[in-house]
């Protein structure tokens, strides 16, 4: 299947790790990957922070770029979040944004999404031993409805121990810019994930968001914790030939 | 700390402060837990859960629709009754209205019911001007009032209070208010409890006039419904001889059969209780039978501006159920104080903001105050998006500002992001720097970031210039 890859600037930027790491995966499991070379952002950081009109010029990039597409995967529960459920409420009624967006929001799909769902397949051949825990991020788990997907994807890679994560589903704190606007209760949240996350006893802790990992990720190195982010991407690209860690 | 909320900082620095505070933070953890597990297992006993959410949102959306209807429909039923309607637009007129109809009884002193309005308009502080004492009879709303504290809470206002600061918040007011905390007052809850009731019985056997609020009134009937726990709310409308009821335009339903959902919805969402212990319903007055005088104050104070606004009415289908409140993680470590409104949590920074606007600093980072976790949404059981009305607000405030650094912010990330050629000479400058910026300390606004955590490190090279290079040949 041909697979148009939605990087998101977060991943693009500071974390290609994620990209190249999906691109290994969906081209080992016989899939043609193409990454539209237009694409930027799809204005989350905007909309969320009350720059609608900035959020509508870069939805109308999106939408343009994306136009011709009919299978979308934005490795990112949120960036995903963001066209399926603000797209189509991000343009004036009627207007041409309002259908281009509507009409692109459902083909945009979270990487569990895509495998599960689309391309049928929860044994991805993957291989990682080590002890891993799940974060379940707030718009994969309740604006995209993840459900189990992606710890069903995690439970068939071989050698990997998946431990359950007390209070999973409490959002770690991030929230984009709720991270600096409200500093103080974003830190407060994210230590208590953290503290969770630690009590595990995991090497590695795993979500379909990387801003998510970001956020308990630097909690994590400021306290010397000793554990891992990784995006679900990164595991379920790992083999024993080529291993992640 | 006064009984108002006048003065209050923004929200973040009011949340920080609070965030500080190790027994707040205690309190909150346990009650919020507590009650968010109980609400959880109740609602799962109900197989059409969704259903009556479904539903709750559809009545109160038809009555918001046809809320003139509605509303002279109950003041005429009402009025049938035996009852007298006053309508009030502000805060102001409902608290002259009130005043007024408790100096024409002659007493000086009003038992009160458990009310989100009356606070809302701050009506104890205008009686109290006009040299009337009302006494909250809710045991929580006593231990605020005693305390000359305010509420933290919707459904429990002294959650953020543990026994051992009641029983010392007893112990040292309660011969100022009447009957005094009895000799060698334990912390004991049941201890406390029977304090309280002793305290109070005094004032319910004395009162002339009671000041309550209610859950819902019934437009066919012209009926009031009070939800309560404690049967305060029982003596306080049966046992005076006055009773005047303070009650936002936004709490009807317009027959019995609607009202029959919202039964089902508002214990299992607010105590987590299939069904609370006491229902008290009156239709206007009955000889012989309770308040001989009954008042009705309806109340608009900015609920008429919310129902003019396409994304934000959705709020008026609000019941005060608290569920938001309970699930949210901001509320949990921010405390309920922070929102500067006696309507806290994710329901207080959508409602606040519209009842109040956003022209004072704490009103307009009240949308911020939240994560967009989505899980207040998720327990509401009238289905109030409350990340799409925060994110609609936010909109508002922005707009409202005008230039600010934020905004200049915003707009060159916004002309980096708007091209993915500028966008990837930006990348490789951030790759070329990487090695000069400090994980741990990022200068100026950065700092609100490094102050708790680490930067991750910054790649040399972007994801796009990896797929370039790569359809060059150059595989990695």
């Amino acid at each position: 299947m041909r697979i148009a890859l939605f990087i998101t600037c977060v991943n693009d930027t500071l974390f290609p790790g994620t990209g190249k790491a999906v691109v290994r995966l969906l081209e080992r499991l016989g899939h043609e990957v193409v990454f539209p070379a237009a694409q930027t952002c799809c204005g989350q950081m905007h909309y969320n922070t009350g720059y609608r009109r900035d959020a509508q010029r870069l939805a109308v990039r999106f939408v343009e770029t994306f136009a011709d597409y009919d299978v979308i995967l934005a490795p990112s529960g949120s960036c995903a979040a963001m066209v399926r459920d603000n797209y189509p409420r991000i343009g004036a009624p009627g207007s041409r944004l309002d259908t281009a967006a509507t009409a692109v929001a459902p083909r945009v799909l979270d990487l569990s999404e895509l495998l599960v769902d689309v391309l049928g397949v929860t044994d991805v051949g993957a291989y990682f031993p080590h002890r891993v825990t799940y974060h379940p991020t707030c718009h994969g788990l309740r604006m995209l409805g993840l459900g189990d997907r992606p710890t069903r994807l995690l439970r068939a890679v071989r050698g990997l121990e998946l431990v359950e994560l007390e209070g999973a589903e409490e959002c770690c704190g991030f929230g984009g810019t709720f991270a600096m606007k409200n500093e103080a209760v974003s830190a407060a949240m994210g230590s208590d994930k953290a503290r969770h996350v630690t009590a595990t006893g995991a090497e590695v802790l795993c979500a379909v968001d990387n801003s998510c990992l970001m956020h308990v990720g630097g909690t994590l190195d400021r306290q010397r914790a000793g554990v891992r982010v990784m995006h679900l991407a990164e595991i379920l690209a790992s083999t024993e030939k080529e291993p992640a860690l | 700390m006064s009984g108002t909320f006048v003065g209050m900082p923004a929200f973040p620095e009011a949340a920080s402060a609070a965030t500080q505070n190790a027994q707040l933070r205690h309190n909150l953890r346990k009650a919020t837990h507590t009650i968010r597990g109980k609400r959880a297992a109740v609602v799962s006993e109900l197989d059409d859960w969704a259903e009556l959410r479904a539903a709750g949102k559809a009545i109160k959306d038809r009555t918001l629709r046809h809320l003139d209807v509605y509303l002279e429909q109950l003041e005429e039923a009402v009025t049938a009754a035996g009852g007298h309607v006053h309508w009030a637009a502000d805060a102001a007129e409902a608290n002259a209205i009130v005043t007024r109809l408790v100096r024409a009884t002659g007493e000086t002193e009003v038992v009160k019911v458990k009310s989100m309005a009356t606070q809302e308009i701050e009506l104890n502080e205008a009686l109290a001007e006009a040299g009337i004492t009302a006494y909250e009879t809710d045991l929580a709303e006593l231990i605020v009032q005693l305390g000359e504290d305010r509420p933290s809470h919707i459904l429990v206002p002294a959650i953020h209070r543990n026994r051992a600061e009641i029983r010392e918040i007893f112990n040292r007011t309660m011969a100022e208010w009447g009957v005094p905390a009895p000799a060698n007052l334990s912390d004991e809850p049941r201890a406390l409890a029977e304090a309280a009731r002793v305290h109070l019985r005094d004032k319910f056997l004395n009162a002339k006039v009671a000041v309550s609020g209610a859950n819902f009134a019934v437009a066919e009937t012209g009926t009031l419904v009070v939800l309560e726990s404690e049967g305060n709310g029982r003596m306080c409308l049966t046992l005076p001889e006055t009773l005047i009821s303070v009650v936002g335009i936004e709490k009807l339903v317009p027959t019995w059969q609607d009202l029959e959902v919202f039964m089902q919805l508002l214990p299992r969402s607010s105590t987590g209780e299939r069904m609370n212990p006491y229902t008290s319903t009156w239709t206007g007055s009955t000889p012989g039978d309770g308040p001989g005088d009954f008042h009705l104050v309806l109340l608009d104070n900015g609920r008429t501006d919310v129902l003019a606004d396409e994304v934000g009415r959705q709020s008026l289908r609000c019941i005060r159920c608290s569920a938001c409140l309970n699930i949210c993680p901001v509320y949990e470590r921010a405390g309920g104080h922070a929102y500067g409104s006696v309507y806290p949590g994710p329901i207080g920074a959508i409602l606040t903001p519209q009842l109040r606007g956003t022209s004072s600093e704490l009103d307009a980072s009240l949308p911020y105050a939240s994560s967009l976790c989505g899980a207040c949404y998720e327990v509401c059981p009238v289905a109030i998006d409350i990340p799409e009305v925060l994110v609609h607000l936010r909109g508002k405030v922005v707009e409202g500002k005008g230039t600010t650094v934020e905004r200049v912010a915003m707009g060159a990330a916004g002309w980096v992001l708007g091209d993915e050629k500028r966008l990837g000479l930006a990348q490789r400058a951030a790759g070329k720097a990487r090695g000069l910026v400090p994980k741990r300390h990022l200068p100026g606004p950065g700092a609100a970031w490094t102050d708790t955590r680490d930067i991750p490190d910054i790649p040399e090279e972007s994801f796009r210039d990896w797929w370039a290079g790569r359809g060059r040949g150059q595989q990695r």
